[in-house]
């Protein structure tokens, strides 16, 4: 519901969502302008959680800068992983042997899901439902589980090395993803859509709240579930493919509607996507060596490169610059988030708090990988 | 006739004294820290290489007329980026743009301004993108974009009175 | 004996006992009611279940510094948390218990609780305003419009209530609805008030969720957008005695329900009534209660107050006039 706005200054007030709030998911402040529960202007002030990562690339090797990859968006920090591996083996030259491509492949997807079960968790407890979050975090652990006994981390992993993977799966692992796999197609009906996706106060708290049109989305450079909500059918899966996933056979979702439930449902049918192509990737998984051929000191050949992933909240590009030494010269990050946030100032204006909230829930914000 | 060719000839019309080449972008013998010499224009680019398709360095006053090119041919501008080419005493201020949906192209468009007086015209009144990503560029390395609505700091803190990017920043 | 002196401090420190015992184990109730549902275990290690728990919360939260920021009012800011409590403990007074257990039988002893209901609504308000902080005005603002709103259709249905027991005396009402299951005003067979009566039920129970601050209706204290709410500025017993007050409504809502219209202490095959009826009924309730609180999501503010003015009163004031219709034809 929004409401066109025309005041004097001395009727409106500013709150602070100030860096510590429970629903800013991570140290993010908004300056709100407001008149009783409308917003009339919303600013979000960023760099509460900076930590240079493009001054740390230049600092070090590129096989250094593989764990500060995770710590960026941690929610799913095997993306972030892939992406520099493929942007360093872009500009090197480096062959990844089919196995290693079809792990990376597997991890991704299942630390989407996980992602994605957190985004969940956290979208409802923002609107007021403290149980789902619980419910979420009992399948999310599973999957940690099994990400911990291949990669050796629960969150932020560093588990792709240039060249393949560092670590091979075994049957164990095999096992516990079909397992897996069971588990959450046989518990999304009940916990996940009837209980809650059918739950009338949902729907009435997240329909057509926080539209976002097709044009907003290109102005302002929006992309992964956020387009995909507002009826822009771009996945860099499908449409710039990259490792092995022109071998899958799986959707995009795609909804039409640009409110907060469109953006919802994308992101509950990707979770059902994801678990397809795990599915097809355990029936099609070769043999062989998951670590390719890469010399010890990289020293790409000079030039600009680009290389693209697409991560649980959009694409994430990776610009790098080499100019013949073992560090890269310069490597701009392009956080999804970040884009997808700087259109959070427009779309607010004239929504009530508790919808600004719920729009800025179903935006899927990671402050960390905002602030780099 | 696709997209990349479409966009191609519509930004080779900036540039009517270069012909559009092909190639990397990187001339043989570089040295390590310098930018490729080149002239304005339009180079084609091996994408599965270099992961983009076009590569277009522009004077700084043209990056308006090729942000409304790109805009017009349905291109989101991805990202901005700076870099800084110390030995020559040249910034850098790099922009990616992109498709959403459709046929894919990736263009990188390139603008050179000297180190001691980098000024770019904004394209915030072409894309809003821009404007987070052009504070970016400004609170990274000190490039000034004129006409900006809100050029202020935007990931370091307010007061700060340094550019950390800069190859020569000492902290 | 009625006036006795022992009497007055036998209720008086029964009352407190029993609002004491509920304030401090309601809050381990809806700790494991919320953990069972949330698939984990809730309090276990205080005590045997962590049935020492609310002691060891107690027992925090008085040894933590009574905060009183700058800028506050200062009486009102120390005032309204016992106003929070007042209300609450007051209205025990009125209700009835079973047949022998009641403090003060009074006359207009449904006026008076929902007068003592709206000075609770004005401690919300005030230790909102007196925190200075704009969160706290913001939930202030909605508690306020909330209560409003849905004092109303809960006050109409009781009317139903009073004008088919004839007496606004809660005891009254009570021993109206004596003989079973069948007597109980929720559904009342003889002259058709079985219709419109758990329809009143309904609206009541829901305006009684409302009232008391509860999921799905907790705008005032919604935590993930307004970090607390009016309770912001307030820490150790300041934040308990509210946290209290709020659980004491509960129980005195679900008393209230309880002798409006499950028939009070009457057992529900009419043979043995008494006290231990009376307190099944309100602890199932309560655990109601409980369950609909970590089941669903927060409304907006504007369904809230459209779910009250558009639906429940319409509602209410149609159960009125057909309840009164048909006493009148009947």
């Amino acid at each position: 519901m929004t409401v066109p706005i025309s005041l004097r200054h001395d009727e409106t007030f500013v709150l602070n969502l100030g860096p510590q709030h429970p629903a800013t998911h991570g140290v993010l402040r908004v300056i709100l302008t407001l008149d009783g529960e409308y917003v009339v202007k919303a600013e979000p002030v960023l760099g509460y959680v900076h930590r240079m990562h493009e001054k740390l690339a230049e600092g070090g090797t590129f096989a250094q800068f593989m764990p500060n990859t995770a710590r960026m968006d941690y929610l799913h920090a095997l993306a972030f992983n892939h992406g520099w591996a493929l942007v360093v083996e872009k500009a090197a030259g480096i062959e990844v042997p089919e196995r290693a491509e079809y792990i990376r492949v597997i991890t991704v997807e299942l630390n989407r899901i996980a992602s994605h079960l957190l985004w969940w968790a956290a979208f409802l407890l923002d609107l007021g439902g403290f149980t789902p979050l619980l419910y979420a975090f009992d399948d999310r652990e599973k999957i940690i589980d099994l990400l911990e006994r291949v990669t050796g981390s629960r969150l932020t992993y560093c588990y792709m090395r240039f060249g393949g993977v560092y670590n091979d799966i075994d049957d164990e692992f095999i096992t516990g993803t079909r397992a897996f796999i069971k588990r959450l197609r046989s518990r999304m009906p009940r916990f996940y859509h009837d209980l809650v996706t059918h739950n009338i106060i949902l729907i009435k708290r997240i329909k057509d709240i926080g539209i976002i049109t097709p044009e907003q989305c290109r102005r302002y450079g929006a992309t992964g579930p956020v387009a995909r909500g507002s009826g822009i059918s771009y996945d860099i899966r499908k449409n710039e493919p990259y490792s092995v996933y022109p071998e899958f056979d799986f959707d995009v979702p795609v909804f039409d509607e640009c409110d907060s439930m469109a953006r919802y449902m994308v992101r509950m049918h990707e979770m059902e996507q994801s678990l397809r192509i795990i599915e097809q990737a355990l029936d099609k998984l070769p043999d062989g060596p998951v670590m390719g051929k890469a010399p010890k000191v990289l020293k790409p050949e000079a030039g600009y490169y680009y290389s693209a992933v697409e991560t649980a909240r959009g694409s994430l590009g990776y610009r790098l610059i080499c100019d013949g030494g073992k560090n890269p010269y310069k490597l701009k990050l392009r956080s999804p988030t970040f884009s997808n946030l700087s259109l959070f100032g427009e779309v607010a204006e004239g929504m009530l708090l508790a919808d600004a909230l719920a729009f800025m829930g179903s935006l899927d914000l990671v402050i960390p990988e905002i602030d780099r | 006739m696709d997209i990349r060719e479409k966009t191609q000839i519509a930004l080779a019309l900036l540039f009517p004294a270069a012909p559009v080449t092909e190639g990397p972008v990187v001339a043989e013998g570089a040295d390590q820290g310098t930018p490729p010499p080149r002239e304005p224009g339009v180079v084609i680019q091996d994408f599965p290489r270099c992961g983009s398709h076009l590569d277009i360095l522009c004077r700084p006053d043209q990056v308006v007329a090729v942000a409304q090119i790109m805009d017009t041919e349905g291109f989101f501008l991805e990202s901005i980026a700076g870099v800084d080419w110390l030995e020559k005493q040249q910034l850098e201020v790099l922009y990616d743009y992109n498709r959403l949906g459709g046929e894919h192209c990736r263009v990188m468009v390139r603008t050179l301004v000297p180190r001691t007086e980098p000024v770019v015209p904004t394209i915030s009144g072409v894309f809003p993108a821009a404007n987070w990503h052009e504070r970016e560029t400004f609170d990274f390395y000190g490039v000034h974009f004129q006409n900006h609505p809100n050029l202020i700091r935007i990931l370091l803190p307010e007061d700060a009175d340094f550019h950390p990017l800069l190859k020569d920043f000492m902290p | 004996m009625e006036t006795s002196i022992w009497r007055a401090l036998f209720y008086l420190v029964g009352i407190m006992a029993f609002a004491g015992l509920n304030a401090a184990y309601l809050g381990w109730c809806e700790r494991k009611g919320a953990a069972r549902i949330q698939r984990r275990i809730g309090p276990c290690e205080a005590g045997f279940a962590g049935l020492l728990q609310p002691l060891a919360d107690g027992l925090k939260l008085m040894s933590k510094q009574l905060l009183v920021p700058q800028g506050v009012d200062g009486i009102i800011f120390r005032v309204a948390p016992v106003l929070a409590m007042i209300p609450a403990i007051t209205s025990m007074v009125v209700i009835p218990f079973s047949g022998n257990i009641e403090a003060r039988a009074m006359e207009l002893s449904v006026l008076l609780l929902f007068a003592l209901a709206s000075l609770g609504m004005m401690a919300i308000l005030l230790g909102g305003w007196a925190s200075g902080n704009k969160y706290a005005i913001i939930s202030s603002a909605r508690a306020v419009s909330q209560n409003l709103a849905y004092e109303i259709p809960m006050l109409v249905t009781v009317i139903t209530i009073v004008m088919i027991s004839g007496s606004m005396n809660l005891r009254e009402i009570a021993l109206n609805q004596m003989g079973g299951f069948w007597h109980w005003n929720i559904f009342r067979l003889e002259n058709g008030h079985f219709l419109t009566m758990w329809i009143s039920f309904i609206i009541f129970f829901i305006c009684s969720v409302a009232e008391t601050n509860r999921a799905p209706f907790d705008m005032a204290e919604a935590e993930s957008e307004l970090v607390a709410g009016f309770m912001t500025e307030y820490g150790s017993m300041g934040f308990g005695l509210f946290m209290m007050g709020e659980y004491l409504n509960i129980v005195v809502g679900a008393c209230l329900t309880t002798t409006l219209f499950l028939g009070g202490w009457d057992c529900p095959f009419g043979k043995t009534p008494g006290v231990w009826w009376f307190l099944i009924k309100i602890y199932m309730l309560i655990f109601t209660f409980i369950w609909i609180r970590w089941t669903y999501p927060r409304t907006q503010i504007y369904r809230l107050l459209n779910l009250s003015w558009k639906i429940l009163i319409p509602f209410s004031l149609a159960n009125l006039l057909i309840t009164a219709a048909l006493i009148k034809v009947f």
